[in-house]
C-alpha cells in the first residue's frame, strides 16, 4: 500500500469539540427567536376524506397567525424523495390533500406566535371526516378493491412499472440464465419467505426546519437535511416558485441514516413563510417522527434457492413485495437493492438468477430511505436461506460460503454486470472466523439452567453511490495565509465526511489537515452535489476533491511560474510553496496567494465534478455469539465480530464507529425494535418508550477489523462504508437463535415472546 | 410563577408558566447544549445537574428548580475539556446530538466514582441513548481518559 501522510489516519472530526462541548450548531439552536411556531393537525384515520373543515374559531384565537387547509395549497403534485431528477418516485403528494392516506397525514397547517397558541388552535379546528376503508395489508393491496391514489393527476415522472389504478408504485425484475431449468436440476430447492418491518431510523434529532425570507426576499431554508439541492427542487415543485428564489442550507445534523434524504417536514414551514412573509419553524416531536417520518420499506421476500448436495449454490430466485405505505417515496428504488445487493454475493457458482418485485401503496406510514436501502431486507432473506441450506446439509455455514461467494475479478451478472475489481470478502470471512474463534463457538453449548450459547454468521455487500447518476463536486480555494477552503454540497450528518474529505484534500495538497477548512452545504455557495446518501460521499465526492486539488495545484504552479520567471512545467508543487526546478528558488503559498490578489488573471480556486459509471461494492463478514434463555426467550448478545472491506479506510476510527453503530442498529431491528398497528392502522410504537432502541447494555462486545482492498475507481482506493454495516446482524442472529432453539424465525423482529412460544420442547 | 434559582453559578429570576419543563426554560435562557430527543424520559439527551445530581430536564418542571442550583454543560466547559478529547479521538462524537447529555452524565459518574469499571460505566450511562456510535467507542474514549489520567497521577 502506498504511504500517505493524512489519508488512512484516525484524525478527530473537525467539529468534534464543538459537538462535545454542546455548542449551538443545530437547526433549532441557530434559528433566531421570533419565528412562527408551525404545527400540523394530523389525520386520526388511516383513510378518509375531509368532508368539511372549519378553521374560523382557530383563527380567532389570539396569537394565531395562519391556518391552512387543502383549499389553500397549490394543486400540483410533487414527491419529497431526495433523488436526482427525474425522480423515480411518483409525484403523488400535495402539501395538504383532501384525501388522507395514513393515520398521521397532515390535515391542516397552523402557524402561531408560540407553541401553546398553536396547540390550542389545533383543538379548535373542526373537521368532518368521511371514513374510508383502509388498505392495510400489502399482500392484498395490488389490484385490491380500494385505491390509495385514485386521483387523475398522479404523475409517474419516470417509467418504473407503477400504476395508481392498481395500487402499484413500481414493478419489474430481471434475470440471467434459465432459473426454472437449473432449479429443476438441483438436488435441493429451498423455498422460504422472509419478512422485515418498517423500522425507524430514530436519529436523535427529529425532523426540523426553519424558514425565513432573506434580504433579497428569497426563501431561505435552514434544515436538518442530507440533500440541500434536492430540497431546493422539491420546494420549488411544491410551492410553485422558481428554484432561483430558494436557498437551502444545512447546519450540523443530529443524525440521518437516510431519514433526512426525504424532505419530510420542509414544505410546511416553507409554505407558511412564503404566504405570510414571516420566519417559521417546525420541529417534529418524537411521536411525529415515529408516525409520520420516512422509515424502512416493509418487505416480504420469497427466496427459492437451488443447490447441489455438496453445497454448491446454483440458482437464486427472489420475489420481493415492498410496502411503500401511503406515498411512493423511494419505493421504486429501494426494492431493487433487495435483489441486486443480495444475489451477487453468491456469484461464485451461480448458474442462473431471477429477481422480480412489486411495490404497493397501502394506508400506512409512507416509507423512505434507511441505511441499507432494501439491501438490508434482501440480505436478511438470502443470507437466512443460505444459513438454512447449511442446516439442511449439516454443513459449517462458513465453509458453505467459502465455496460460493463472489471473489475478486468475477463478473457479477446480478450486479448490472459489474466486475468485482476490489473484493476481499474471502479474506474478511477468513479473518472473522479466526478472530471470532468460530470453530469453538459454532457448536451449541448448554450453560445449564435453560441457558444455551450459540453462534451465527452472515456476509453482506452494498454499493458505493448510484452508478451513472450521483454527482459529487468540490471547490478548493487558496486563502491569504496559504491555507485552503474546501466547499462541498455533500452533507456531514455526523458521519465525518467533512473531515475525511479534508483529509483527502490535505493528502493531495501535501499539507496538514488543519490547513483545510470545510464549508457545506448551502445551495447558494456549494458546488452541486446530489447529497449524502447511497454510500456516495467518500467514493464520489472524495474523487471530486482529488480532481479539484489537482487542478488547483496546476493553477498555483502557473501563478508561481510567473513569479519565478520560468515555465509552469519547470516548477514543482511542494506543499508549503512552489519551487523552480532550474534555479531551486521557492515562493511560499502565502506569497503566491498575495500575488493572486494583485494584477492577476489566474484563479486560485478550482471546482471539479465527478460521477462514476460503477458502484463498487464494499463487503463484510459478521459473526455473533448469543446466550439464549429457553424459559423466557431472552437473547443476550455476547460478542459481535465484524471484518469489513471498504477498500482503504480514509479514517479508520470513523470507519470503525460507522461499523459499530450500524451493527447496533442491526441488532435493534432484529431483537427489540417493533412496528405494529392497531386494527384501524394506527402505529402503536409512538415513542422511544415503546420503540425500543438498543442501549449500551443490549449490544454485548463489538469487535471490528478491516481487510484492505484497492478500488481503482475510488479516491485512494476507497469504497463506501456507511450502509453495508447494518446488513449482517439480522441473518446472523436469526441463525444463532435457530441453533439455540431449533426454530427458524423468518420475520423480524424476533422477540423473546416469539422465541419462547415457538419452541416445541 | 416567580422563581429564583442559580444557573451555572449565576442567580436567575423569572416568571414561568406552571407547566413549563425545565428543558424549555434552560433553552430559553440560552443553554442550547440541553437537547430534547424523546419527550418521554427515555433518551438522556436533556440531562442537567440539579444541586449536582443528574436529572432529565424534560421531566422536571421549571418551577421545581426554584431555590436550587442548575448546571448545564455551558457551566462545565473546563471539566468537560479534561476528557472529551479522548472521546473525539475515538470518533465517538458522531452526529453530536446526544453528546451534551452523555458528557453531563459522565461528569456526574466521575464525580461519584472516579475509578469506575467498564461495567460501572455501562450501567451509569445506560439511560443515555446514542443512535450513531454503537456505544463501544464512547466506552473506549472514557477508558482511555481514565488510563491517561491515572498514569499521569502515578507519574506525579
Amino acid at each position: 500500500m502506498q504511504a500517505y501522510h493524512v489519508v488512512g489516519r484516525s484524525i478527530p472530526k473537525k467539529d468534534a469539540m464543538q459537538l462535545l462541548l454542546g455548542k449551538p450548531v443545530y437547526t433549532d439552536d441557530i434559528a433566531p427567536p421570533g419565528a412562527l411556531v408551525v404545527k400540523l393537525l394530523r389525520s386520526p384515520h388511516a383513510h378518509a376524506l375531509v368532508e368539511d373543515i372549519d378553521v374560523s374559531a382557530a383563527l380567532q384565537l389570539p396569537g394565531v397567525a395562519a391556518v391552512y387547509t387543502w383549499k389553500d395549497v397549490p394543486a400540483r403534485r410533487f414527491a419529497i424523495a431526495g433523488q436526482t431528477y427525474p425522480e423515480p418516485s411518483p409525484y403523488d403528494r400535495l402539501i395538504l390533500d383532501r384525501r388522507l392516506r395514513f393515520a398521521g397525514d397532515p390535515v391542516a397547517i397552523i402557524a402561531a406566535e408560540d407553541e401553546d397558541s398553536a396547540l390550542r388552535a389545533m383543538k379548535l379546528i373542526r373537521v368532518t371526516y368521511q371514513k374510508l376503508e383502509p388498505v392495510l395489508d400489502p399482500r392484498t393491496a395490488k389490484d385490491g378493491p380500494v385505491l390509495v391514489h385514485p386521483e387523475e393527476d398522479w404523475v409517474p415522472t419516470y417509467p418504473v412499472g407503477g400504476d395508481n389504478r392498481r395500487n402499484l408504485v413500481a414493478s419489474g425484475g430481471d434475470s440471467s440464465g434459465d432459473v426454472e431449468a437449473v432449479l429443476a436440476d438441483c438436488d435441493i430447492v429451498l423455498d422460504r419467505t422472509y419478512h422485515t418491518k418498517a423500522f425507524q431510523q430514530a436519529m436523535m434529532e427529529t425532523f426540523r426546519t426553519y424558514t425565513t425570507l432573506d434580504r433579497y426576499g428569497r426563501l431561505h431554508v435552514i434544515s436538518s437535511t442530507q440533500i440541500v439541492f434536492h430540497v431546493r427542487r422539491i420546494l420549488s415543485n411544491a410551492l410553485g416558485i422558481p428554484k432561483s428564489k430558494i436557498r437551502v442550507e444545512k447546519p450540523r445534523i443530529g443524525g440521518g441514516f437516510g431519514a433526512k434524504q426525504t424532505a419530510v417536514c420542509e414544505v410546511y414551514p416553507a409554505f407558511v413563510t412564503w404566504k405570510t412573509g414571516r420566519p417559521a419553524k417546525l420541529v417534529y416531536t418524537r411521536e411525529e417522527s415515529q408516525i409520520a417520518g420516512s422509515p424502512r420499506h416493509e418487505m416480504e421476500i420469497r427466496v427459492r434457492l437451488g443447490a447441489s448436495r455438496e453445497g454448491k449454490i446454483r440458482a437464486l430466485d427472489l420475489y420481493t413485495l415492498s410496502n411503500s405505505g401511503a406515498y411512493g417515496e423511494h419505493g421504486p428504488t429501494t426494492v431493487g437493492l433487495s435483489g441486486h445487493k443480495s444475489i451477487p454475493l453468491y456469484t461464485g457458482g451461480l448458474e442462473a438468477y431471477r429477481f422480480a418485485f412489486d411495490v404497493v401503496y397501502t394506508n400506512l406510514q409512507p416509507a423512505g430511505a434507511y441505511r441499507g436501502y432494501g439491501a438490508t431486507q434482501g440480505i436478511f432473506a438470502v443470507e437466512s436461506a443460505v444459513n438454512e441450506l447449511a442446516g439442511l446439509l449439516d454443513m459449517d455455514p462458513v465453509v458453505l460460503r467459502e465455496q460460493n461467494i463472489v471473489r475478486e475479478g468475477m463478473v457479477m451478472p446480478a450486479y448490472y454486470g459489474e466486475t468485482a475489481n476490489a473484493c476481499a470478502l474471502d479474506r474478511c470471512l477468513a479473518r472473522c472466523r479466526e478472530m471470532f474463534d468460530w470453530e469453538r463457538r459454532w457448536p451449541v453449548r448448554d450453560m445449564g439452567g435453560g441457558r444455551v450459547r450459540s453462534a451465527g454468521v452472515a456476509v453482506a455487500m452494498q454499493g458505493s453511490a448510484i452508478a451513472g447518476v450521483d454527482v459529487g463536486s468540490a471547490t478548493i480555494r487558496l486563502g491569504d495565509d496559504g491555507c485552503y477552503s474546501l466547499l462541498i454540497g455533500a452533507a456531514d450528518m455526523g458521519t465525518g465526511c467533512d473531515t475525511i474529505l479534508a483529509q483527502m484534500a490535505a493528502e493531495c495538497l501535501d499539507c496538514p489537515v488543519d490547513s483545510i477548512s470545510v464549508f457545506g452545504a448551502d445551495t447558494d455557495a456549494s458546488p452541486y452535489d446530489s447529497g449524502s446518501y447511497a454510500s456516495s460521499t467518500t467514493y464520489v465526492t472524495g474523487k471530486a476533491v482529488e480532481l479539484a486539488c489537482g487542478q488547483l495545484k496546476d493553477s498555483i504552479r502557473a501563478l508561481a511560474a510567473e513569479m519565478l520567471d520560468c515555465a509552469p512545467e519547470d516548477t514543482q508543487f511542494q506543499g508549503t510553496g512552489v519551487k523552480s526546478l532550474a534555479t531551486g528558488r521557492e515562493v511560499t503559498l502565502e506569497e503566491i496567494s498575495y500575488r493572486a490578489q494583485v494584477n492577476n488573471q489566474i484563479s486560485v480556486e478550482a471546482t471539479a465534478t465527478h460521477s462514476s459509471p460503477f458502484s463498487p461494492p464494499p463487503f463484510m463478514a459478521g459473526m455473533v455469539e448469543i446466550e439464549l434463555d429457553k424459559h423466557t426467550g431472552q437473547v443476550t448478545v455476547l460478542d459481535y465480530m465484524a471484518v469489513v472491506d471498504c477498500g482503504l479506510p480514509i479514517n479508520p476510527a470513523l470507519a470503525r464507529v460507522q461499523t459499530e453503530g450500524g451493527i447496533v442498529q442491526g441488532i435493534g431491528m432484529t431483537l427489540t425494535e417493533d412496528v405494529t398497528y392497531d386494527a384501524g392502522g394506527k402505529p402503536i410504537e409512538r415513542s422511544l418508550m415503546q420503540y425500543k432502541l438498543p442501549t449500551r447494555l443490549d449490544m454485548g462486545r463489538l469487535r471490528v477489523e478491516f481487510e484492505h482492498s484497492h478500488e481503482p475507481t475510488g479516491p485512494f482506493g476507497a469504497k463506501s462504508i456507511g450502509e453495508i454495516v447494518i446488513n449482517t446482524p439480522a441473518p446472523a442472529l436469526a441463525q444463532a437463535i435457530y441453533r439455540a432453539t431449533g426454530v427458524w424465525h423468518r420475520s423480524l423482529p424476533i422477540t423473546p415472546e416469539q422465541i419462547a412460544l415457538a419452541q416445541t420442547t | 410563577m416567580e422563581i429564583n434559582f442559580t444557573l451555572n453559578g449565576r442567580p436567575v429570576t423569572g416568571s414561568v408558566p406552571p407547566g413549563l419543563p425545565l428543558l424549555d426554560l434552560l433553552r430559553e435562557k440560552g443553554c442550547f447544549s440541553v437537547k430534547c430527543g424523546c419527550e418521554t424520559s427515555c433518551c438522556g439527551l436533556c440531562t442537567v445537574l440539579l444541586d449536582g445530581v443528574p436529572v432529565l430536564s424534560c421531566s422536571v418542571l421549571a418551577v421545581r428548580a426554584g431555590g436550587h442550583a442548575v448546571t448545564t454543560l455551558e457551566g462545565l466547559q473546563e471539566e468537560a475539556k479534561e476528557f472529551v478529547p479522548f472521546i473525539a479521538a475515538q470518533g465517538a462524537d458522531q452526529c453530536g446530538f446526544c453528546n451534551p447529555g452523555l458528557v453531563m452524565n459522565t461528569i456526574a459518574l466521575l464525580r461519584e466514582n472516579p475509578n469506575p469499571t467498564d461495567d460501572d460505566i455501562r450501567a451509569y450511562l445506560a439511560g443515555n441513548l446514542c443512535r450513531c456510535s454503537g456505544y463501544e467507542s464512547q466506552l473506549r474514549g472514557i477508558r482511555s481518559y481514565l488510563n491517561s489520567r491515572n498514569s499521569r497521577r502515578e507519574d506525579a
